[in-house]
């Protein structure tokens, strides 16, 4: 595929700051989806500094070391944080930045299926991300991101946008996911089979089912909530006769597939990078696509490990304990097939990679303590304590922030045309890494020494811990910074890139960086699966 | 990308083939979005469900006010009006828009019949004092001649009001939607190699009849 001679590419192609905002092409609402979200990142992180800093001591009879006003404060911070880092940046995080720029191009696509509904999830996303702001003027939410009730009924008056703007940000990644399936589905090059996708294509593809299948459900939840909240109508009120419970029950059929919504993306991006950075054809790639599929398919049958002390039956208990640990089949086999990959590679330790490397480090402890947690005995012990909070941090965090930040240094040369320094990149890694375990690896001896989560101040015993957990979080902040700078840098100064800086294989590499407008010059013809590093 | 051309008459983009490819295309996107509507009622169903076995009799003291032969009427409105949807999309493949102009209107007024009917029967239960949940009035019923067995009888009114006010909704945007495809037959957007809005909201339409082919008996007939 020869170079396109004329200099015009996606991001020159129509002048002006306007044309951004009206764009069909599937990279430029891509980049509005990475300063969107990016944004909501910067508010949900300092969101968890005030929190982190709020912990920082055991608050005293003079109000020594207490940094928010009082415990509401500390709740509603809380809320925002936890509502704001899930439907608002992980949930659309991988998918809606990196998987609407890269899917249509790994597939030899011109566009997504339906450019108009991608612009107009964008728009959708933007009204309900601009409601649930707007609550933080009305009345602040202190009912935790999980809404859960009958606390969600009779608290704080602005609950009920809060959860319409949770149901539109729902429409937003439906439609999105519903676009990626068409898109697979319809759009593949010649000869671009399902089993030659590159994998960040088929994790793209998993994720978007769990979208469209799991995500109504999470509608109707949010939907009946509002009833219950304005008309009353006792489906969830245990005084007219509802269930409280049901409501857990129907929360977690959403969020459970919805914790893989945002982990199946970043294993994606990790599969890209170990086979890129370690110059080698990926091992197990069928496996790899099917393991997708797999933790696709179980997580809708998981949900009731969210709720082992809320009551439900023993036997649903001992069942949903299975199940849950079947999860670590599929994603075990991820694991070992990244950890065969790398071996007798030719590694390459740049920032991509790193990051990599330090998300399987890291969702590695993530997936043991889940499965540590997914045993009913123990997780009665854990419930509600910081082991759980260090727990999927590991997983969110550790998993999918690590894989953002390598996927966007990865793939920042193909979408903006320049390089990054290198330098730079591994000093942010650095920063996230080391950061990010004295954050939360003494939540875990927390947890396990029993302090409860949720709470704005603690006994003396647990004072070191938290110290050293609050330093964490500003390493972590230094490393997002550096990040940033690295970014921005690369932005303004970085030199120009090549079309395959990586000598990647993947087609979004064959065309030109940064990509033209309809993608490739030529419509690509593929002849081989997508990893064949000889 | 927006640029598109014609392709055997049909304008088509340009990440599409052809019109087949896209015609393809945004029916399995309609078929998807169909999807994720039957699972989001699936919630209400599962809910009815559960509480349908917890508590059977206050189920069936709820649903004995219900007029069924209102329901029954509804229903075969209903039936009748996705006949006329299909007679629609017939009509534009067979190169009739004219007729499928005259379907597509009928289809219209099953919906208004529809949503007339509902009116009726809802402001009619807010007359005796039946509302959903804690606003259920059992003093207001008693007027009425109604002695409230169930102390949880509002409920059956919360599905009841959840289950047909969304389903109602959905027959409202069906009708906007229905009303849209049918302005552009009578400007003659349509012809028998393109008529893809017309299928897509007629698929929209018996999903949303068939939705309430099993709100009919769940809620009219339980007892």
């Amino acid at each position: 595929m020869g170079h396109h001679s004329s200099g015009k590419n996606y991001i020159n192609e129509e002048p002006g700051l306007l044309s951004w905002f009206t764009s069909l092409d599937h990279k430029r609402i891509a980049i509005l989806y990475f300063v969107s979200v990016m944004t909501f990142f910067l508010v949900g992180g300092i969101m968890a500094l005030l929190l982190r800093l709020e912990l920082f001591a055991p608050n005293t009879t003079a109000n020594v070391g207490q940094v928010l006003k009082n415990g509401d404060v500390y709740n509603q911070v809380l809320t925002y944080h936890g509502a704001i880092m899930v439907f608002m940046v992980i949930i659309p995080g991988i998918p809606a930045i990196l998987g609407n720029f890269f899917l249509p191009l790994q597939i030899g696509a011109k566009d997504v299926a339906f450019p108009r509904l991608n612009l107009a999830s964008w728009y959708v996303l933007m009204l309900g991300a601009t409601l649930a702001i707007l609550t933080f003027f009305n009345s602040k939410i202190d009912t935790g991101w999980t809404f859960y009730t009958p606390y969600s009924i009779r608290t704080g008056s602005s609950v009920v946008m809060m959860v319409v703007a949770a149901f539109i940000m729902g429409m937003s990644s439906i439609l999105t996911g519903l676009n990626f399936i068409v898109t697979v589905h319809k759009l593949r090059a010649p000869g671009m089979s399902m089993f030659r996708m590159p994998l960040f294509t088929w994790a793209i593809y998993s994720t978007a089912i769990l979208q469209v299948l799991a995500t109504p459900v999470l509608g109707i939840t949010l939907l009946l909530l509002v009833m219950e909240r304005t008309f009353g109508v006792g489906i969830f009120d245990p005084k007219l006769g509802g269930d409280p419970v049901l409501f857990q029950h129907f929360f977690w059929f959403y969020s459970h597939p919805a914790v893989y919504i945002m982990i199946l993306p970043a294993m994606g991006v990790v599969s890209e990078l170990i086979t890129t950075y370690s110059k080698k054809t990926i091992f197990g790639y069928t496996a790899i696509a099917y393991s997708s599929i797999g933790i696709a398919a179980v997580s809708f049958f998981v949900w009731g490990h969210h709720m082992f002390v809320s009551g439900q039956s023993e036997v649903a208990g001992i069942i949903f304990s299975f199940l849950t640990m079947l999860v670590g089949v599929p994603t075990a086999i991820k694991m070992f097939n990244w950890l065969a990959t790398l071996y007798k590679g030719s590694i390459q330790f740049s920032a991509p990679m790193l990051f990599a490397l330090g998300f399987l480090f890291l969702f590695a402890i993530g997936g043991v303590t889940g499965i540590m947690l997914a045993v009913t005995a123990i997780d009665v012990h854990f419930h509600d304590t910081y082991f759980v909070v260090a727990h999927f941090h590991y997983v969110m965090v550790g998993g999918t922030l690590m894989a953002i930040m390598g996927g966007f240094f990865h793939w920042f040369p193909k979408m903006f045309g320049k390089m990054y320094n290198e330098t730079t990149a591994i000093a942010s890694w650095v920063f996230i890494f080391i950061g990010f375990n004295v954050t939360f690896f003494p939540q875990f001896i927390l947890g396990a020494k029993g302090m409860p989560r949720r709470y704005f101040d603690y006994v003396l015993e647990y004072e070191q811990l938290n110290k050293i957990s609050t330093m964490g979080s500003w390493l972590i902040t230094i490393g997002f910074l550096i990040g940033l700078y690295t970014i921005i840098r690369g932005l303004t100064s970085g030199a120009k890139a090549p079309d395959n800086p990586w000598g990647a294989k993947t087609l979004e590499w064959q065309t030109s960086s940064p990509p033209i407008m309809h993608n490739f010059d030529h419509d690509p013809v593929v002849t081989a699966g997508p990893y064949e590093y000889k | 990308m927006s640029t598109s051309r014609l392709v055997n008459g049909v304008e088509v983009a340009s990440h599409y083939r052809d019109e087949k490819h896209q015609y393809a295309s945004n029916k399995e996107g309609i078929w998807l979005f169909m999807v994720t509507e039957i699972l989001m009622f699936g919630g209400l169903f599962v809910g009815y469900i559960l509480f349908h076995s917890l508590y059977p009799e206050m189920f069936a003291e709820g649903a004995s006010f219900l007029d069924w032969k209102l329901g029954f009427i509804n229903t075969l409105v209903l039936i009748f009006s996705s006949l006329t949807m299909a007679l629609g999309i017939y009509f534009n493949q067979v190169g009739q828009p004219k007729k499928a102009t005259w379907a597509l209107a009928i289809t219209i007024l099953c919906g208004a019949i529809f949503m007339v009917i509902k009116y009726f029967e809802y402001t009619h239960k807010f007359h005796m004092g039946i509302f959903p949940g804690k606003f259920l009035d059992p003093a207001m019923m008693a007027e009425y001649g109604h002695t409230v067995q169930n102390s949880n009888l509002g409920l059956y009114f919360g599905f009841y009001f959840c289950m047909s006010g969304l389903h109602g909704l959905h027959v409202l945007i069906g009708m906007g939607l229905i009303t849209w495809v049918m302005i552009k037959n009578i400007k003659g957007d349509f012809n028998p190699k393109y008529y893809t809005p017309i299928e897509g909201v007629g698929i929209f339409w018996h999903i949303v009849d068939l939705i309430w082919i099993f709100l009919f008996p769940l809620l009219y007939l339980v007892g």
